[in-house]
């Protein structure tokens, strides 16, 4: 099983992508998948998290995601111990930054974008949910781009969809010839 | 067709299959997004149906009570302190012998003023003459609804239903369901049809009547038999339902992994899920551990249990709720069931999740080390908590 958790602030995107990566692995990918949000009131600009499990096999697991294969941070102002708690000994952390350097912790893989530049090239706004998702598809090799941008087809309205997956793709290529 | 939506969606999707001819309903946390679901189909046009945004939950089920009492199919729905609003009109709405179908989001009750999931709101309500079921995910939830009209409107029972399902944990999370063809649910659910008790305007009735002491106690047992015996229905609804959709849930209770089990853990809702899991990494261990899942509390299988469970040296029962001053209320009812059979196995009452606390598999599989230990331990077990016990 896959385990993903998200970190970033209400209004930003990080359950929505949390919910359309489940999206993209079951509806448009083979896979099953389940996505919930830090359960509870529900505030614009307090730190929220999101998790997607993917997996084969049904899921039944309804406990708490306690160890991540991956962790993206929408938000750099929310890095603290917290990010790294429960990372997986292979996990990957995925961070959006214009400073990478502020982001070297040995033993752990930590692969940084600068998302919130791309997304105001791309969508006009910084909002980063969708750069960081290609940044994830690209890192992780667990899902195919092509179901992400179903998954997106199906839920935002079409001129908005064509820019996210513009988007998306180039995040994709950036962490792919990063590596 | 197949959609990746939540639990809240998922009872939206089923009410909106079922075709119910009144919505009346109050939002609360964590049942809102189903009503929110419930009132943008009534508003594009894909559900047929009123909808009523009432002033109260008790107003909510008064007017599901009205809609039924013209023979029209009521839906409605609620949680927590709505839930406990409500309940003067519960025991009213079965007594009359009305089929209303309810999704209640199990949730904390105050104080402390708590949002997230447990199941003290609906165990008050166990006396109340409604059907309750327990669900343990989204899809579960979506077929539900479809089968409570079809049970709650059988001539036999005519009872109302409450569908359970945790708050959060269930209503909040997003997973695969596939929704039903429209046509096979008409086959399946068809039109309401109350003959007997329905009041209209050139037939006027007098409905939720009074009985004194002459009459009352034989309006309670009629009642009680045709709860008792609603049983038979609700088997023979999700045998017709397998047939008809593919997916079974077993009738009033599944068992796993119980036939040669020497333990067995009793669980409600969605911690059947994750009690799955344990219980497979358990049996791998070669550990002979199993889960019963207890779909239906009333009516309860009482006699069901016994056959299952006659041979096991040792049942928990996981219950996510007090009854203060004794024990978790679930744990009563087995304990209640399993008492007149010849040989009565250990007992063990497991409290957890109160208040939406978390329930690791970790203190599940402590559960079953503990029921399979030979050490004395108390029969009330606190699952993760901090505080002295």
């Amino acid at each position: 099983m896959i385990e993903v958790r998200w970190h970033g602030r209400g209004g930003q995107g990080s359950f929505t992508i949390a919910r359309l990566l489940g999206m993209a692995a079951s509806v448009h990918g083979n896979a099953y998948a389940q996505a919930f949000p830090s359960f509870g009131p529900e505030r614009r600009g307090a730190p929220v998290l999101g998790f997607t499990r993917i997996d084969e096999n049904k899921i039944t697991d309804r406990s708490e995601v306690d160890a991540c294969d991956y962790v993206v941070v929408l938000d750099e102002t929310l890095w603290g111990d917290n990010v790294l708690n429960g990372l997986k000994p292979n996990g990957i952390v995925l961070i959006n930054t214009e400073t990478p350097e502020k982001y070297k912790i040995d033993n752990v893989n930590i692969i940084a974008l600068d998302a919130t530049s791309l997304a105001l090239e791309y969508l006009g706004r910084p909002i980063t949910n969708t750069a960081m998702m290609g940044a994830l598809v690209a890192a992780g090799d667990f899902i195919q781009l092509e179901s992400c941008n179903n998954a997106i087809r199906e839920s935002m309205k079409e001129n908005i969809a064509n820019k996210n997956i513009a988007l998306m793709a180039k995040a994709y290529e950036m962490i792919k010839e990063g590596k | 067709m197949r959609k990746f939506i939540s639990g809240n969606d998922a009872v939206a999707e089923g009410v909106r299959l079922a075709r119910p001819h009144v919505i009346s309903a109050y939002p609360i946390t964590p049942q809102t997004i189903a009503v929110e679901r419930l009132s943008e189909m009534v508003e594009d046009g894909s559900l047929k149906a009123e909808y009523m945004h009432v002033e109260s939950e008790h107003s909510a089920m008064a007017a599901a009570m009205g809609v039924s009492s013209v023979g029209a199919r009521a839906f409605t729905a609620t949680s927590s302190q709505g839930l406990l609003y409500m309940a003067e009109c519960l025991p009213y709405a079965s007594g009359a012998r009305m089929p209303i179908v309810m999704m209640n989001a199990n949730r904390a009750i105050a104080t402390p003023w708590n949002i997230y999931g447990d199941q003290m709101d609906s165990m008050f309500l166990l006396n109340s003459g409604w059907i309750q079921v327990y669900v343990e995910d989204a899809q579960e939830a979506l077929d539900m609804m479809i089968q409570a009209y079809k049970i709650a409107e059988h001539p036999q029972v005519l009872a109302p239903m409450m569908v359970n399902l945790d708050g959060f944990v269930l209503t909040h999370t997003y997973e695969l369901v596939e929704i039903p063809e429209q046509d096979k649910v008409d086959a399946f659910l068809p039109p309401i049809q109350m003959s007997k008790q329905v009041m209209a305007l050139d037939d006027p009735k007098s409905l939720c009547i009074s009985a004194g002491n002459d009459f009352n106690m034989e309006f309670k047992i009629k009642q009680e038999r045709d709860l008792q015996n609603s049983v038979s229905v609700i088997e023979s609804v999700d045998h017709e339902f397998h047939e008809a959709f593919g997916r079974k849930y077993h009738g009033m209770m599944e068992c796993y992994k119980t036939e040669d089990a020497d333990v067995v853990l009793i669980t409600t809702g969605s911690i059947t899920g994750t009690t799955r899991i344990v219980v497979d990494q358990m049996r791998a261990e070669g550990k002979k551990v199993g889960l019963l899942k207890l779909r239906y509390l009333r009516p309860f299988p009482a006699e069901q249990l016994r056959i299952a469970l006659r041979d096991v040296k040792h049942v928990g029962v996981l219950d996510k709720n007090i009854s203060f001053g004794y024990e978790g209320t679930i744990f009563t009812n087995v304990n209640s069931a399993l008492s007149s059979l010849d040989t009565v196995p250990k007992t063990t009452n497991y409290i957890g999740g109160l208040g939406g606390r978390d329930i690791t598999k970790g203190n599940i599989e402590e559960a079953f080390e503990q029921m399979m230990s030979s050490d004395h331990h108390d029969k009330i077990q606190y699952m993760n908590v901090r505080c002295e016990q």
